[in-house]
């Protein structure tokens, strides 16, 4: 559905708006030239000059430290001259629309803009009305997608658990509201998981979740039995005002991952959280801090996986490819046949 | 100016006509003859209508003009020139200007405009509640004698249950017709979209069903206590249609409209967050599209309306839930319908029924039919003329719409309004 916009006329990734439509080729592709990036951050010297010369411009109507912060870095690896707008305390509160504060942007020859709007279908209209040469990449907007978020989840399921077929995954946490389990979900169904479950009280599950493929689970009992990855997600403390739950206190007793409800996955099973985490309302410090959570390394492999997206949608992608087309067995040869 | 509309096919469903049939029309805009003409008429004008289909002028149960107050969008003068284009010779527009149509002088501004240029007729509604507040009830009599012919509070609901039921007691004491658009306020919270599949998978806040049958529940038994007789607005969901339905065979005095856009348009036409598509209430799924169809049938719904409501561009121009809900629809009432009579839904005699005398009947004027005597509101379409919507086609200062490069057939070729040619398109 989202071909049309996302891709060029020969079909190369233009914007990264969603991960919905993305193929499993596609996301692998991502994952793999992320792959090839992590040994950027170990190096002294943290800089590749792919986007050497490019403008790169983090424009946050809704503000966010953390995320900004990877695109950040992520930019600045890759060698681009980087802008950060927190938009939401100037021209919109001016009356400035959200396309004309592109609009002035775009006439200070940006050549990429990554985006984070508090509505959902934000940074598929802006992609609409940015020339040819002007790239959008969605941080996040409303309750839609984080697609940058739900490939860096994936970039971390595939480094600790390798191929996708035979995992069990269950999402938990208010799924109603998060574009972080949206992109997870297509991901994850993209890459073909063995079964995938969402796990939440009916008031923060969306009507016809199942329709996005996946096994609503109102107990944690039931969503986490057995399962490879537990997926936590954030829960905002206004959902209490909003009805959705009674009390942290019993979102807590009845939702929050303890060790005791992590017994029931699967022994090995990996814990994953998007951060930042409200530990003793939706995660225990034990889990969190605990030998099953990859939760630090995500962030690590956020700025990979952004650098990835970056140079991909740049045109970057030959330079990309070269060191792993010289030396394949660089590049994690067990890993990669895993996925392949 | 007597005129003979001749050659063509009349269809006239409040007199049951269906046939191949000469209008003749007297110099005082009225008919004057069906099929025959009357003793000693001699037209001054004839209007060969060989090949196409004659009919009362359309009758609109909700269109906004925009004026007074947001002129930006669009003007009477603009509006009611894409209404004639569309053989729409009568309007009914809701209260929800700047200012309110609240007060006599605020009704009788807007008729006296719009009759400026001697196109449409309009008839306003005016408001339930002083300013559409919710909390103090209008002055209806006066509005009543300025010329609405029905009270509504537009969009703004009234929350508070018992200034409703006052509402609907003063009207009743009057015997004045209420305008409801049935919606629960705290289960709307905001939504933007119809609260389903493509709502989740959006990301977009949902409107659920049950704000619009809870809505259409409450009203239902506020109309059943007090007698008022009322006319559920823009109904979207087959669960409140038969609600509705069951009330009319309980002998309550409800009628409903839907929207040409319901009647064809899903959830799923959103697509990626085409704005366009961004009305209130919510395209819904497809069960519901079905049960307002199947409501068409069984006369629970009798009135088919464009619910037009012209946007500047920019109002479309933004993040889905920030853009402002709406269609430039006029110009694809009759089309959409006639879509509806291709699709063996209806019949064209039905079809014209639910676009003339049927929503005249629910605001009480005596339009849409061309009984001998009747005013000569006339809408004259060829049926066969295939095209397509285009911004530069289209009339409205709105060119808002999601049918743009959708082909159609059917186009309106004369339109004329007590009797005065006031349209002339292509013959083509």
């Amino acid at each position: 559905m989202n071909q049309g916009l996302q891709f060029d006329d020969a079909g190369r990734l233009r914007h990264l708006l969603t991960i919905e439509g993305l193929s499993r080729q596609t996301i692998l592709e991502i994952l793999d030239t992320a792959e090839s990036f992590i040994s950027v951050g170990e190096r002294e010297i943290k800089k590749i000059p792919l986007l050497r010369g490019k403008t790169v411009v983090n424009l946050f109507f809704e503000s966010s430290t953390r995320t900004r912060t990877t695109f950040e870095i992520a930019a600045k690896r890759l060698s681009a001259d980087v802008i950060n707008l927190n938009v939401g305390a100037s021209s919109t509160s001016k009356g400035e629309t959200l396309l004309d504060t592109i609009r002035n942007l775009e006439a200070m020859h940006t050549d990429l803009f990554v985006v984070r709007h508090a509505e959902s279908g934000a940074a598929h209209l802006i992609a609409r009305h940015v020339p040819p040469h002007v790239r959008i990449i969605n941080a996040g907007d409303g309750r839609h997608a984080h697609p940058t978020q739900g490939l860096l989840d994936m970039f971390t399921i595939r480094r600790h658990k390798g191929a996708f077929g035979k995992l069990k995954v269950a999402i938990v946490g208010d799924i109603l509201h998060s574009r972080v389990a949206r992109s997870q979900i297509q991901a994850l169904k993209a890459l073909g998981v063995a079964e995938l479950r969402v796990v939440a009280p009916k008031t923060l599950l969306p009507v016809a979740v199942e329709k996005l493929g996946v096994r609503p689970c109102t107990r944690m009992e039931e969503g986490l039995d057995g399962v490879d990855v537990v997926m936590m997600l954030r829960l905002q403390r206004e959902r209490m005002q909003g009805a959705h739950i009674p009390s942290e206190h019993e979102y807590f007793n009845l939702y929050g991952l303890t060790p005791a409800k992590l017994a029931l996955a699967a022994k090995d099973a990996i814990v994953m959280h998007p951060g930042p985490m409200n530990r003793g309302l939706e995660i225990d410090s034990a889990v969190a801090d605990g030998p099953q959570s990859v939760i630090l390394p995500q962030v690590t492999y956020g700025i990979a996986v952004r650098m990835a997206v970056m140079a991909l949608i740049m045109g970057g992608t030959p330079a990309i490819r070269e060191p792993a087309t010289r030396d394949p067995a660089s590049r994690k040869p067990a890993e990669r046949k895993k996925h392949q | 100016m007597t005129l003979v509309i001749q050659g063509g096919h009349l269809i006239d469903p409040a007199n049951n006509v269906d046939g191949k049939k000469d209008l003749f029309i007297d110099d005082g805009g009225f008919v004057a003859g069906v099929g025959k003409a009357p003793p000693g008429f001699k037209a001054k004008k004839t209007i060969d209508a060989r090949g196409r289909i004659v009919c009362p002028g359309l009758v609109d149960l909700r269109a906004r003009l925009r004026e007074p107050g947001l002129e930006y969008k669009a003007t009477i003068e603009s509006e009611v020139h894409a209404a004639v284009a569309a053989g729409i010779t009568t309007l009914c527009c809701p209260p929800d200007t700047l200012p309110v149509i609240d007060t006599p002088a605020m009704a009788q501004m807007l008729q006296s405009r719009a009759w400026r240029f001697g196109l449409a007729f309009i008839h306003p509604l005016g408001a339930l509640t002083q300013r559409l507040e919710g909390k103090l009830l209008a002055d209806m009599e006066a509005l009543d004698e300025a010329g609405c012919v029905g009270f509504t509070n537009a969009l703004s609901p009234v929350t508070d249950t018992l200034v409703m039921r006052r509402a609907l007691e003063y009207a009743a004491t009057l015997d004045l017709t209420v305008f409801l658009h049935a919606e629960d306020p705290w289960l709307r919270n905001g939504g933007c979209v119809h609260e389903g599949e493509v709502g989740t998978r959006l990301g977009l806040p949902g409107i659920p069903e049950a704000a619009e049958t809870v809505g259409v529940a409450r009203d239902l038994a506020l109309i059943e206590q007090t007698g008022c007789r009322a006319h559920f607005c823009g109904l979207s969901s087959a669960r409140a249609a038969a609600m509705v339905a069951q009330a009319q065979k309980k002998g309550l005095p409800v009628s409903a409209d839907t929207t040409a856009h319901h009647l064809h348009l899903t959830e799923h036409d959103i697509g990626d967050f085409n704005t366009q598509c961004h009305v209130r209430p919510p395209l819904r799924g497809k069960h519901d599209r079905e049960g307002l169809r199947k409501s068409l049938k069984t006369g629970a719904i009798s009135a088919i309306c464009s619910d037009h409501q012209p946007h500047e561009p920019d109002a479309k121009l933004a993040p889905f839930a920030r853009s402002e809900p709406g269609i430039s629809a006029l110009e694809t009432l009759l089309p959409l319908t006639l879509r509806l009579v291709d699709e063996k839904l209806l019949t064209l005699p039905e079809a014209i029924a639910l676009l003339t005398h049927k929503p005249a009947g629910i605001i009480g004027v005596e339009t849409g039919q061309l009984g001998i005597g009747a005013t000569a509101d006339i809408c004259i379409f060829d049926p066969e003329i295939r095209w397509t919507l285009t911004g530069d086609k289209l009339v409205s200062r709105g060119h808002n719409t999601p049918f743009l490069g959708q082909t159609f057939r059917g186009k309106v070729t004369h339109t004329l309004v007590g009797g005065k040619l006031v349209y002339e398109g292509s013959k083509t």
